[in-house]
């Protein structure tokens, strides 16, 4: 019997590498997981519950009630009487070791008791005032704008500008272009630590310093991308451009309805990854822009932790808005994402 | 007479899809708009030149901000003075250097002139060791498991590989929180040890923190590159181990890991470039390199010299940019040299 139920493919019984190896899945997964998982359940927390230790698992709020005669909701209690019974009370108020309370069911009645046989009742309830206060009251809502301008025009800018490079360099020989393709693939290694100060000369020169322009511009001209569409083009026959142009289409024709919808699934890996790369950047953005109406999110996000560094509800809340794209577009299309991280090396 | 059933149902089915042929037409215009200057342009330049057109805004974009940038770093390397355009500024030679190397000895960062670049090269130094070697190992156990799943192997492939689509200041905020002192760790670590840990002020803690995160972080990704080796070995190899009844150990020890070798070489230069570039995560999450700069690397050291003090050192940062450079130039050497060695 057990034979048959541990049976795997090849295998007639489990050793201990396959409990070792099972071991290791379930442990990677819980700490991967525990962390963000954490942080997501923490971001619905009230301030106070953020400040509590040890802390709770749920995020959880003071229950109230609702008690006739009374204009606001009074916080809930369960009070524990001197027969052991316990009921749910409303506070009134609470003076040195006396609490005056209220029982819902005889609202007219103000009851004296003592404050250490009440106890504050909580429930499970998500503070969504963590999302909606640094969007009102701190200028979070234009770090998204700006975040969402920088990844949307860029990535759309890539794909334009990588696929016409990508079709010049896979389908026509001509003078120069081995240099431009070896020179662009020289600089796939080349780290933007080493040139930070002379491209932000750069920046400055063409005015773009402190300007979302200034981080669009500087990005799009991947040799990541160029190198990815060029060796898809170069899966495509050509026979099929010599058959337009037999048609007598013109190049550009050529290019953008034939080359580019065949190209779609290359298309689709580096516009995934372009709007992952542009939506996480970070020490470009950090140097190009200085003032905090031009900042993204991640450079919003990393000011309001420095600078408000008790305020966790709120940093935690905009953490999650910070994962939320990069999460949905990986849920959605992780396959495609894997795979082109397996077959191309890039990151 | 079907066929003219089957055409009649045909038409009566296409007929409610107009709006979504209005919307092809809409298209048809837009693309026919957007072609009509190029087409335009091919006839004025002729099509020889048309390549040329293709690469131009690509290669001109890339001009300005990789290679012009490029060949100016050196540049600044071997001026001086606070002005940012290169041509305003003094030449002078070797200085920055031989101020960036001016030591009383090497072993020592506190002998030296510039004792924080000193500093940032120690920190980079044990950093990359410890990073390069700890995600290797987890990478490569990581990838032999996942190999051998039959099935789940999709799912926990992509477990280990989200945190790599992360911002650092995402990775980096939610570890914070998750070390902080009211944080999980603490809760855990207060029942067990009695005590709670600021983890992140103290500095052994916030060095394997740092180390931890950065594998955390980064793992998946190399993980999928060796999985992907992994993949390439031929299964005949193994069958044949398996009827000589080679245990496991023996058929990794004498089999995969030879055959992996290789490959687990590149993804070692790689991980060595890669940690000596060190910056986004660490900074945020140590609140700028400390505590002190128990956590201060190479890329702070630039960023900060150059853009975050009052007095900008363009020149000084630059040297050490290109001292940095020279070595991922060696490394990156390295690896294309192994690349093809792994090919032959």
């Amino acid at each position: 019997m057990t034979g048959f139920l541990t049976r795997t493919r090849g295998k007639t019984r489990m050793d201990v590498t396959d409990i070792l190896a099972f071991a290791w899945l379930i442990l990677g997964t819980l700490v991967i997981a525990i962390p963000i998982g954490w942080a997501f359940l923490s971001s619905f927390k009230p301030e106070a519950e953020i400040n509590s230790f040890p802390p709770t698992l749920m995020p959880r709020a003071a229950e109230t009630l609702v008690i006739e005669g009374y204009d606001d909701p009074l916080p809930a209690y369960a009070w524990t009487d001197e027969t052991g019974e316990t009921r749910t009370v409303g506070l009134i108020r609470r003076i040195g070791l006396k609490a005056t309370v209220v029982d819902p069911d005889t609202p007219g009645e103000r009851l004296s008791v003592d404050a250490a046989a009440i106890e504050k009742r909580t429930e499970i309830r998500p503070e969504w005032s963590n999302y909606t206060d640094p969007l009102e009251r701190f200028a979070f809502l234009t770090y998204l704008k700006n975040s969402v301008f920088v990844t949307v025009v860029a990535t759309v800018m890539t794909l334009v500008l990588n696929s016409m490079a990508a079709f010049a360099l896979s389908k026509y020989r001509f003078r120069g272009s081995t240099t431009i393709f070896v020179l662009m693939l020289s600089t796939l290694m080349l780290p933007l630590s080493v040139i930070m100060v002379p491209a932000f000369m750069v920046i400055v020169g063409l005015n773009l310093a402190d300007n979302l322009w200034g981080v669009i511009f500087s990005t799009v001209a991947t040799p990541t991308g160029v190198f990815l569409l060029r060796q898809y083009m170069l899966t495509i026959p050509d026979d099929l451009i010599e058959a337009a142009r037999v048609d007598a289409a013109s190049e550009f024709r050529i290019y953008w309805r034939i080359i580019l919808p065949l190209s779609a699934p290359a298309l689709a890996v580096l516009a995934i990854f372009s709007v992952i790369w542009r939506w996480n950047d970070f020490l470009w953005p950090l140097i190009v822009l200085s003032s905090p109406e031009n900042y993204t999110l991640q450079l919003g996000l990393n000011a309001f932790q420095g600078q408000f560094t008790v305020q966790w509800h709120y940093i935690l809340s905009m953490t999650v808005v910070a994962l939320l794209p990069v999460t949905l577009i990986f849920l959605f299309l992780q396959r495609y994402i894997t795979e082109g991280v397996a077959s191309s090396g890039v990151k | 007479m079907t066929a003219t059933d089957d055409g009649y149902a045909r038409t009566a089915r296409a007929a409610p899809a107009r709006p979504g042929a209005r919307g092809d037409r809409l298209l048809e215009a837009v693309m026919a708009l957007v072609e009509w200057p190029f087409t335009r342009l091919q006839r004025l330049i002729g099509l020889r030149r048309m390549p040329w057109v293709f690469v131009l805004p690509n290669m001109a974009l890339f001009t300005i901000f990789v290679f012009i940038p490029v060949l100016l770093a050196i540049g600044y390397a071997f001026t001086g003075g606070t002005e940012l355009l290169l041509w305003n500024r003094p030449y002078v030679g070797f200085e920055n250097f031989s101020r960036l190397l001016s030591c009383g000895s090497y072993l020592d960062p506190a002998t030296c002139e510039l004792d924080l670049f000193w500093t940032a090269v120690f920190n980079t130094t044990w950093y990359t060791a410890f990073n390069a070697t700890g995600t290797l190992v987890v990478s490569l156990v990581t990838a032999l498991v996942l190999n051998r799943l039959t099935r789940g192997k999709a799912f926990f492939r992509a477990i280990f590989f989200y945190p790599v689509l992360l911002s650092p200041v995402v990775v980096a905020l939610v570890w914070k929180w998750f070390l902080a002192r009211n944080g999980l760790l603490n809760a855990v670590f207060a029942d067990l040890m009695g005590d709670r840990v600021i983890f992140l002020l103290e500095v052994l803690w916030s060095r394997f923190w740092v180390v931890y995160v950065s594998i955390w972080f980064h793992m998946g990704f190399y993980t999928l590159i060796i999985l992907a080796g992994l993949q390439a070995i031929p299964r005949d190899i193994y069958e044949a181990a398996l009827i000589d009844g080679t245990s496991r150990w023996r058929q990794f020890w004498r089999l995969t890991l030879p055959l992996l070798m290789p490959n687990l070489l590149v993804v070692l230069v790689l991980l060595l470039i890669r940690s000596v570039q060190v910056f986004d995560e660490a900074w945020v999450l140590t609140d700028g390199g400390g505590p002190g700069t128990s956590n201060t690397f190479l890329v702070q050291f630039i960023y900060e010299t150059a853009f975050a003090t009052d007095v900008r050192l363009y020149g000084l940062a630059s040297a050490a940019s290109v001292l940095m450079g020279l070595a991922l130039l060696v490394l990156t050497l390295v690896q294309l040299w192994l690349g093809k060695k792994a090919e032959n």
